[in-house]
């Protein structure tokens, strides 16, 4: 075989060759001397799809009238913890909204992205709305489950993911255990009502996305565990086949977000990143957040917003379990209650 | 190239280019393949020779390597005869729609696990057409060891036929229609003539099933279960406890695999060299 080198398309191949390992530099030249449009990115978790999408429209609109800069906002979901872990690894998120504040202090430690007290810098725990833990049913509810207590009845399939991998799941394992914690009177009358529990789950999946398909779609299990607006979603996606169940005490959960200080300084983003998490407590984005079903904290939102949820008594972690780190560390970690179930 | 040689290298080819091409392929392999292996091997050692230990013999990780491990190999086994058949029947017969067929040999290997994962489990859930026939007969397929089991059968397939196939297209018809004119029965062609020649092919396939299946991820985790202790495969663990922080548990639990798996694939190696040799002579 012979090659001619000087055939045109032999030149154009390289000409675009060059063009493509040339293009990072020309980009990176006009951002350094007119920053005309700017990329944030935001990692978050599993079902926070359909909000930050309506959230980044408004602020992206919103920035460009205030300083005329276009702004890209990329997105980035999946299970809480494997999140962090991407950013710890150096997925250069400028900010993270996440599940739960353990995994946003674990970034804070190992990667040293963000000073400690990152969640004091911002109202409300740098929680810009909270949500809770519900039951999902078939339509009709034909196993009459009203409450915790129905789930470990003969027969009834619980579907909840893995409360190792998937930030939802740890919520769900926390408000059972405080249920049964303030019914039982005692901590072991909670291990032994969370471990009967999981003695009726069938399919651990390994995010809340993945459960709500199990039971959604594969049609295994009678009751879900989910996320308040993940059973709203699940309503507006698969049609009414499926009853809302508020069981007699759940948790207040509280996803916060935080900025990567390291990473904004390193993107040059500080100002639009900060400004977006701002923004995240301004009443434009909370009224977005009660749509999404997500219970707002700005006054006017939760008027607004607030029919849609049922108001039932809900424990914090903090107030209940002494916080993330100590939650974690007795239930989640390798070796801890949760673990013991499966123990043989 | 005239320097003296104190040892020699078998002269490959008379083409030019043997040390360049030596050099690329050693730079090619360190990358891609030995500085990960490495890197893998360095990490769990920061737990300290007891750490790694303890982290192995924990219950909930023996019992994951056991499915890895055990189903991977059951499926190979599986997978031999009944990818040689398939191989038999696409090289030896012609009928129409054997092109097509042939062409569905290698969709597992084209299909992103997650999609094949999503289908299978589809099919053999409770409510599912295949999964609802042996609910009838109280086997659980998918959410169960058996699913896993299903899922590796379907990944390892192409595997055995694809390294079985263009063996048996070169096997000279003429030797077993020699056996044949030397009075040989049917039986006698099959296990004396045709099998001895498929051998090597056949368990170059079937390692490679093997092996594939164990590092399956992808696919089995929907129609797994994944619960602790009964349906959760090693691969899971791993991804388990790298999303809990434990960088270093996560390579011991890896570290094991590599050398379990290493050790499985230079048996089949070795058995397979002699098996080689022993035709030759």
């Amino acid at each position: 075989m012979t090659v001619d080198f000087n055939s045109p398309s032999r030149r154009s191949v390289l000409g675009v060759g060059g063009a493509v390992l040339a293009a990072p530099f020309i980009v990176t030249g006009t951002a350094r001397a007119a920053p005309k449009s700017l990329t944030l990115l935001n990692v978050s978790y599993d079902p926070t799809r359909e909000l930050y999408k309506d959230i980044n429209a408004a602020y992206s609109d919103y920035w460009k009238g205030k300083t005329g800069q276009t702004l890209n906002i990329n997105q980035s979901h999946g299970g809480s913890g494997k999140q962090a872990r991407a950013v710890i690894d150096g997925l250069p998120a400028d900010v993270v909204t996440l599940a739960l504040a353990y995994d946003i202090d674990e970034i804070a430690q190992r990667a040293r992205l963000l000073p400690a007290n990152w969640q004091s810098r911002l109202p409300n725990n740098s929680s810009p709305y909270t949500s809770t833990i519900v039951f999902l049913t078939r339509k009709g509810n034909p196993w009459k489950i009203r409450d915790w207590g129905d789930l470990i009845k003969p027969g009834i399939g619980v579907i909840t993911p893995n409360p190792k991998t998937s930030g939802g799941a740890r919520w769900n394992y926390l408000a059972a255990w405080a249920w049964a914690q303030k019914k039982g009177g005692s901590p072991a009358a909670a291990k032994d009502y969370v471990a009967k529990l999981f003695k009726h789950v069938p399919v651990l999946d390994t995010g809340a996305r993945g459960a709500t398909t199990t039971f959604a779609q594969r049609g295994i299990g009678d009751v879900l565990l989910a996320w308040e607006n993940e059973a709203f979603l699940a309503i507006e996606e698969f049609g009414p086949k499926f009853d809302i169940v508020y069981p007699s005490l759940s948790i207040l959960a509280e996803p916060p977000v935080a900025l990567l200080d390291k990473n904004v300084d390193r993107h040059n983003s500080r100002d639009a990143a900060r400004g977006y998490l701002n923004f995240l407590f301004s009443p434009l984005a909370q009224d977005l957040i009660g749509k999404n079903h997500y219970r707002p904290r700005n006054a006017a939102a939760v008027a607004k917003w607030s029919k849609q949820f049922k108001d039932i008594p809900l424990v914090t972690v903090d107030g209940a379990f002494g916080g993330w780190q100590k939650a974690q560390k007795t239930h989640f970690a390798d070796g801890g209650l949760f673990d013991a179930i499966y123990k043989p | 190239m005239t320097t003296a040689r104190t040892w020699r290298w078998r002269e490959p080819s008379i083409l030019p280019g043997f040390g360049l091409s030596l050099g690329l392929t050693l730079a090619w392999l360190a990358a891609i393949v030995l500085i990960p292996l490495t890197a893998l091997v360095l990490r769990p050692w920061e737990l300290g020779v007891a750490g790694v230990w303890h982290t192995l013999t924990e219950p909930r990780v023996l019992a994951s390597l056991r499915l890895s491990f055990g189903a991977s190999a059951l499926a190979a086994l599986v997978n031999a005869p009944l990818g040689l058949l398939v191989a038999w029947v696409l090289v030896r017969y012609r009928f129409p729609g054997r092109r097509l067929l042939d062409a569905c040999i290698d969709l597992p290997f084209a299909l992103p696990t997650a999609v094949a994962g999503i289908a299978l489990t589809a099919i053999y859930a409770p409510t599912g057409p295949l999964g609802g026939l042996f609910a009838k007969v109280g086997i659980k397929t998918a959410y169960s060891p058996i699913g896993v089991f299903i899922a590796l059968l379907f990944i390892g397939l192409p595997f055995v036929v694809r390294s079985v196939q263009p063996v048996l297209q070169d096997l000279d018809r003429e030797v077993e229609e020699a056996a044949e004119t030397l009075g040989a029965t049917n039986y006698q062609r099959v296990m004396q003539v045709v099998l001895p020649a498929l051998m090597p092919a056949l368990l170059t396939g079937s390692g490679l099933a093997f092996a594939r299946a164990v590092g399956e991820y992808g696919s089995v985790i929907f129609i797994a279960g994944n619960m602790p202790m009964v349906s959760e495969i090693a691969p899971l663990l791993i991804v388990i406890k790298l999303e809990q922080y434990d960088y270093a548990g996560a390579a011991a639990v890896g570290l094991a695999m590599l050398g379990i798996s290493f050790g499985a694939l230079l048996i089949v190696n070795v058995v397979q060299s002699a098996i080689a040799r022993r035709g030759a002579a």
